[in-house]
């Protein structure tokens, strides 16, 4: 708990909150990363192994291989999702599902199917991004910043 | 009758002359499925919504409920319903179905026991003849407003718990046979500042406590009284700490007859549920179903259950306010 936090608390709060938290067990972490470095390795190394098969069947460059690969990963994370197996996985696996692009996936699709009942275009097309939505926000305005300071560094020559 | 501060004594007993449980698939695989009057294998309940099976689930609760008593809908005077979807749906709907003069309740997971109180209250003071109390929780729909889509694959801490998919109803009525609803005791909101929605148990414990403390010392009672006092869904880890804050308090219960809904209803070998059961059916399920049948067989006499709630919305968790919590008491007798 952080002092700011703790601040606003009365003494009885602060108190039981104290007493309280002796008794919760605490997240595993060295365990859940662990799981995570063996599992988030292990999509990996598909990911690497989809790349070299479309590269030696293919003829696809290394660069130009990563478009077919992420789609393959994208389309064996949709169907574990729509199978509800994938929230068990990464229940396991933690942050091993969810920082490779299997878990950009599941945000949309897991999003995609829950609200299905509301229809396609509010249910669906509406909630879609509830989840990834945040990704692509600040991942399009970090790019949009990056891209502004390389300008003006290039403009003044520092470049 | 109003007994000390907050509780209530009521002199007629009105009397729980039928009660039914309705569970999902995962409940059926638990350590209560016996008693259940109905368990579905489909968490979709061949509806096309969760919102709409969680309406079913009601439906078939009150349906078996009144066929238990050899009544019919028209028989009773008052349906008092909630449930834990915004606006309370599920249970608006289930009432439609019905057609019964109705009073829609919100009180979170305590709700169970906020309907068996007010449900006997108005039996006890004559405003009806039979009430029915209804609650329900659905596993998805809850996890669809609360927390994130089903299929998301987060990691949940150890302190999270599982809400119940199931409804539990319970017949209140001036006259017949079965247990009787002796006193209740109305809880306070309680917040002690914790507002992560994933550690409930530990939010909601103060509450427990608070009714706990309140019903004996209005009613000047001993906790040996009762066979069992059971907690709604404090879950492991709550149930822990209200146990140690009693004790602290200088009130300790025996362990043997202290303890709570969420651990009960589910296995050991079912580890998803993490820190044990939550949601409106939780205690009602538990309630209506494993312990109204122990006490028609004669293995319990005198039960205390404590049905707690925690009073966040998804929006005021947004908004990183703290986790007001609320807990009911309601003491049921042979």
């Amino acid at each position: 708990m952080s002092n700011k936090k703790k601040k606003k608390l009365s003494p009885t709060q602060q108190e039981y909150q104290e007493f309280a938290q002796t008794r919760e067990p605490k997240r595993p972490i060295f365990l859940n990363c662990t799981k995570a470095f063996l599992v988030g390795g292990l999509i990996s190394a598909l990911g690497q192994g989809i790349q070299m098969f479309f590269i030696k069947y293919f003829h696809f460059s290394a660069e130009t291989a990563g478009n077919p690969t992420v789609a393959v990963l994208i389309m064996i994370t949709v169907l574990l999702t729509g199978f509800g197996v994938y929230d068990h996985i990464a229940q396991w696996a933690g942050a091993g599902t969810v920082i490779p692009v299997t878990g950009f996936a599941n945000t949309m699709v897991s999003a995609a199917i829950e609200h299905r009942s509301e229809g396609f275009v509010l249910g669906v097309g509406g909630n879609m991004f509830k989840l990834a939505g945040p990704v692509i926000v600040y991942g399009v305005f970090s790019a949009f910043v990056v891209s502004l300071v390389v300008i003006i560094l290039r403009t003044l020559g520092v470049m | 009758m109003l007994q000390g501060h907050q509780t209530w004594i009521f002199d007629s007993k009105p009397i729980i002359i039928a009660s039914a449980a309705v569970g999902g698939p995962f409940e059926a695989q638990g350590a209560l499925a016996e008693d259940f009057d109905l368990l579905h294998g489909d968490i979709w309940l061949g509806q096309d919504s969760f919102e709409k099976a969680e309406k079913k689930l009601q439906e078939q609760a009150c349906e078996t409920a009144l066929k238990k008593a050899g009544m019919k809908k028209e028989d009773i005077q008052f349906l008092l319903g909630g449930d834990l979807i915004n606006q309370i749906v599920p249970s608006n709907f289930a009432a439609r179905t019905l057609a019964t003069p109705y009073l829609g309740l919100y009180g979170a997971c305590s709700t169970s026991m906020e309907g068996l109180a007010l449900g006997s209250v108005l039996v006890d003071s004559g405003f009806a003849k039979n009430a029915l109390v209804c609650v329900s929780s659905h596993n998805a729909a809850a996890e669809k407003q609360y927390r994130y889509p089903t299929e998301y694959g987060s990691q949940k801490p150890p302190t999270a718990q599982w809400t119940v998919t199931g409804s539990g109803a319970a017949l209140i009525s001036a006259q017949g046979n079965g247990p009787r609803v002796t006193g209740a005791t109305i809880g306070r909101v309680i917040d002690m500042g914790l507002s992560d929605p994933f550690n409930l148990g530990a939010a909601m414990a103060p509450a427990a406590v608070d009714t706990i403390e309140a019903h004996f010392r209005d009613l000047n009672r001993d906790p040996t009284y009762y066979d069992i006092i059971a907690t709604g869904d404090l879950g492991r880890i709550g149930h822990r700490i209200a146990g140690d804050l009693l004790k602290k308090h200088g009130m300790g219960i025996p362990d043997e007859i202290f303890t709570d809904c969420g651990i009960m209803i589910y296995r050991k070998d079912q580890p998803i549920v993490l820190a044990g059961g939550s949601g409106c059916a939780c205690a009602a399920v538990t309630t209506f179903g494993h312990f109204l049948n122990q006490m028609c067989k004669g293995e319990l006499h005198k039960i205390l259950i404590i049905a707690t709630g925690a009073l966040l919305s998804p929006m005021s968790y947004q908004q990183k306010e703290s986790i007001p919590s609320i807990a009911h008491a309601v003491s049921i007798e042979l």
